[in-house]
């Protein structure tokens, strides 16, 4: 009897064992990578970088009070050992981590967080962030220019910093963790006279170590980082102005680790049937939706049997396959991985004749002409050509007007302007998992502005009014009602039908045999490449 | 000599000037706002009114240009809108791999295209000469990026005989430079073929062949340095058009040139490096084209009593 207990209880012991070793392998030390980008990195200065080929290196470079668990949307404390929220939601009380230091040998104190919070949101730095700071008190008088500092941070002591807020904000703690929120030293920051993007100094898990311009940019451990055994690697460098389709090559002959702008559309299926294809390719969802704005001051898409009617006549399964089956069908504004997602909504199906029928409804039985925008790199205008076929199935003859990037962007922030875009290349990727984030600046009356980013120009006072209330309910507990209130305003919202919502797309990476990790410090959902927390295999 | 010298420098002046004027009203004419793309989309519209603010862009434009245009009489190109870093740092930092590329790209090209226009010539209504003139025609017409991919893919993918990628040794710059030479020798072998035909058809040729001179002898002392000026006044050119960067060649092979550097700077609407970049290569250009006027002279004696 003993003996039987003995021998099933060991076995489970070492099958769990096994099981767990097998699933998480410990992250070896050292090692150096090359990751490759085709683009330039156009700057590392915290407060102003706002790209996602300099974001997941701003990660690493800098800390900020609070930080997510890696591969994950959890919220921790980062320089920040504790913190405590009011009652009421407007303060909030920062205890530094003790002993941390930049890069320079400098002990961080509560004042570097002040300085850099009133950095990011001085305009004379010219950050693209300052708004996300907007709850802090005293917001207006330094964007106005008439103070030079926030009168809502206060450091009573160098280990403690309070922020009175002028409107309870249910995401400010996301603020803080957001790369605007960096801590920066104030002597190199004037030492840098101007360019301290290219001479960045931070208290992060990696240092820069020499930057050749247009070449590379060398990365070393930094081994004073405050979290012990982070980062695994000991050195990164990132060759720059590298052709995907180059860097694939490359990766292919073991002279790069991590090719960071992924698989080349064309290339995709040959690498994924290859031999080692499944162990190269990352292959992540990430907080994205790709969508089709309809213009909500335009004729006639100010009809909402309009809008629903182009909702039902877009096939979204065909536009996955143009993308191989790197994306998934959309139902909703909400990406599936973030808080707030209702999986039993399922929008406006795929249906032509009803589509027809109620454009007919709407007083256009023979359709109506119309444009679509779209950005002019491939693949966007191979899914604008498909969206303009499916419009075409249900009467609307839609021009495609394929532009570059920055056109696109005026034509939407132009009022009356943009009857139709196609969002592709310019999608909304969450700056934090947070379903508010998906609001605001895109569909909220704040953003239906000239320059905006409303560019369905949708304006709806009550879930406006809604949404506000949703964000003012900071308290913890009542995270899940909140949480389940902005779910409801989304899908709300598709009553309405300011988008068709279109696809989910997956970002993916390609990475060398050697890496290792789990899929999510590749593609993480706050950093996209986690130089944190990948490893090369011992 | 000097007057010559002294016009030939008002003269670039003025064009300096005016492509300054030109690509800035053309710059500030496009519908994409710099601002915009800097503030990027969780920007507030008052971020995005600080930073247009900020970066002088509420002001009249010819409020701008007299600014740029004092700044540039001071060698001052300006800050980057999205680095942040000074325009002319930037360029600086890509001009020995754009000047190294600029060098064997021409030598290539000069090279294959002496070669065969001169045989081409001597071969006149031969199979070689039409073999040559073909070859020409296809090189002229092959699009960059086919050229570039299939030499990588050929010699570094496969055989491993250079790298696939990168700046810094004489092996890295062999097959961008082999690249833009057999695309552009084509050029120099059709304009070498014809002036060698001219040339060759001329009494002095017919002179120095019945002194009994080798035919060797005929065609590189001879003929040669007669047929050149166009070849020079060519190289004149090509040197501005690889100043202003080649993009096509230097996004495959990531070579680091100021191509890269423009091409990232209109995707972003970054107007202090394109104008940088532009000024660069006009400035370039009328050097170029300086040297090739200074260097005929010395090539051949008659244009010296014009």
């Amino acid at each position: 009897m003993f003996n039987r207990w003995l021998l099933t209880t060991t076995t489970a012991a070492v099958l769990a064992l096994s099981a767990l070793s097998a699933k998480a392998e410990t992250p070896a030390q050292g090692g150096e990578i090359v990751v490759t980008y085709k683009d330039d990195i156009t700057t590392l200065d915290p407060h102003i970088g706002y790209d996602w080929v300099n974001w997941s290196m701003i990660k690493s470079l800098f800390s900020r009070l609070m930080d997510y668990e890696p591969g994950t949307a959890n919220l921790v404390p980062s320089l920040a050992e504790s913190f405590e929220v009011a009652p009421d939601g407007l303060t909030y009380t920062f205890k530094l981590r003790k002993g941390v230091k930049f890069t320079n040998g400098r002990e961080i104190v509560a004042a570097d967080v002040k300085y850099s919070i009133e950095r990011a949101v001085n305009p004379k730095t010219q950050g693209p962030g300052a708004g996300f700071f907007g709850p802090i008190k005293g917001f207006d008088d330094l964007t106005n220019g008439t103070s030079e500092v926030l009168s809502g941070i206060e450091t009573p002591d160098d280990a403690t910093v309070v922020f009175h807020l002028s409107r309870p904000d249910a995401t400010f703690l996301h603020v803080m963790a957001i790369n605007f929120a960096s801590v920066v030293p104030k002597e190199a920051v004037d030492a840098a006279a101007g360019d301290f993007g290219k001479k960045p100094v931070g208290s992060g898990s990696l240092v820069l170590k020499d930057w050749t311009i247009g070449q590379k940019l060398v990365f070393e451990r930094n081994p004073d980082y405050f979290v012990k055994d982070v980062p695994h690697v000991d050195k990164v460098t990132i060759e720059v102005g590298q052709e995907p389709l180059v860097a694939l090559l490359r990766l292919q002959k073991g002279e790069v680790d991590i090719a960071g702008d992924g698989i080349p559309p064309a290339k995709f299926l040959e690498i994924k049937n290859s031999p080692d294809g499944a162990a190269m390719i990352v292959d992540g969802e990430q907080l994205h939706t790709g969508y089709v704005t309809l213009n909500t001051k335009v004729k006639p898409f100010d009809d909402v049997k309009v809008r629903q009617a182009v909702n039902m006549a877009i096939n979204k399964e065909r536009i996955t396959r143009i993308l191989n089956g790197r994306a998934t069908a959309a139902t909703q504004i909400l990406p599936p991985l973030m808080p707030g997602y209702d999986k039993a909504f399922t929008g406006y199906a795929y249906d032509v004749e009803k589509a027809k029928a109620l454009l007919a409804e709407a007083g256009h039985p023979d359709g109506f002409e119309t444009v679509l925008y779209s950005t002019n790199t491939d693949p966007q205008p191979r899914i604008a050509q498909a969206i303009q076929q499916d419009l075409a199935a249900i009467g609307i003859k839609a021009e495609v007007r394929a532009l570059a990037q920055g056109n696109v962007i005026a034509a939407g922030g132009t009022k009356g302007e943009a009857p139709m875009i196609w969002s592709g290349g310019m999608g909304w990727i969450a700056d934090f998992p947070d379903p508010s984030n998906f609001y605001g600046p895109i569909l909220g009356c704040s953003g239906a502005v000239s320059g905006g980013w409303n560019w369905p120009w949708y304006c709806n006072e009550a879930i406006d009014k809604r949404a506000a209330e949703a964000d003012a309910m900071s308290d913890p507990a009542k995270a899940a009602e909140r949480q389940a209130a902005w779910g409801k305003i989304f899908t709300d919202i598709m009553a309405d039908a300011p988008w068709v919502p279109v696809i989910n797309e997956r970002r993916v990476v390609a990475k060398s045999l050697r890496m290792g990790g789990p899929d999510n410090i590749y593609i993480d959902p706050t950093r996209v490449i986690n130089y944190d927390a990948i490893f090369v295999k011992p | 000599m000097a007057r010559l010298l002294a016009r030939r420098l008002v003269q670039s002046c003025l064009i300096l000037f005016g492509v300054a004027a030109i690509t800035f009203v053309l710059l500030y004419a496009l519908p994409a706002d710099p601002a915009r793309m800097l503030a990027g989309r969780s920007a507030t519209a008052q971020t995005v009114e600080n930073i247009r603010r900020e970066l002088g862009l509420d002001q009249p434009l010819l409020t701008q240009f007299l600014a740029y245009l004092g700044n540039l009489v001071q060698g001052d190109l300006g800050r980057s809108y999205a680095q942040k870093t000074e325009v002319a740092t930037l360029i600086a930092a890509r001009l020995p791999a754009t000047l190294t590329l600029m060098a064997a790209g021409i030598f290539v090209e000069v090279l294959l295209g002496l070669t065969f226009g001169i045989v081409a010539a001597l071969n006149r209504g031969g199979a070689l000469d039409r073999f040559v003139m073909a070859s020409a025609f296809v090189g002229v017409s092959a699009p960059q990026f086919v050229v570039a991919l299939l030499l990588l893919y050929v010699f570094a993918a496969t055989l491993s005989w250079f790298p696939m990628s990168g700046y810094g040794t004489a092996a890295h710059v062999v097959l961008p430079a082999m690249t833009l030479g057999i695309l552009g020798a084509g050029w120099y072998a059709r304009m070498a073929r014809s002036a060698m035909i001219d040339v060759l058809n001329q009494d002095f040729i017919r002179t120095a062949r019945a002194k009994g001179l080798s035919g060797r002898r005929v065609v590189l002392r001879h003929a040669l340095p007669n047929a050149i000026l166009p070849v020079v006044a060519m190289i004149g050119i090509d040197i501005g058009q690889f100043m202003g960067g080649v993009v096509v060649v230097e996004a495959v092979y990531g070579w680091p040139g100021i191509g890269q550097l423009a091409w990232q700077a209109i995707q972003q609407v970054d107007i202090p490096i394109i104008m940088g970049v532009t000024l660069t290569s006009a400035f370039a250009i009328i050097l170029g084209n300086l040297v090739a006027d200074l260097i005929a002279p010395m090539i051949d004696p008659r244009i010296r009593s014009h």
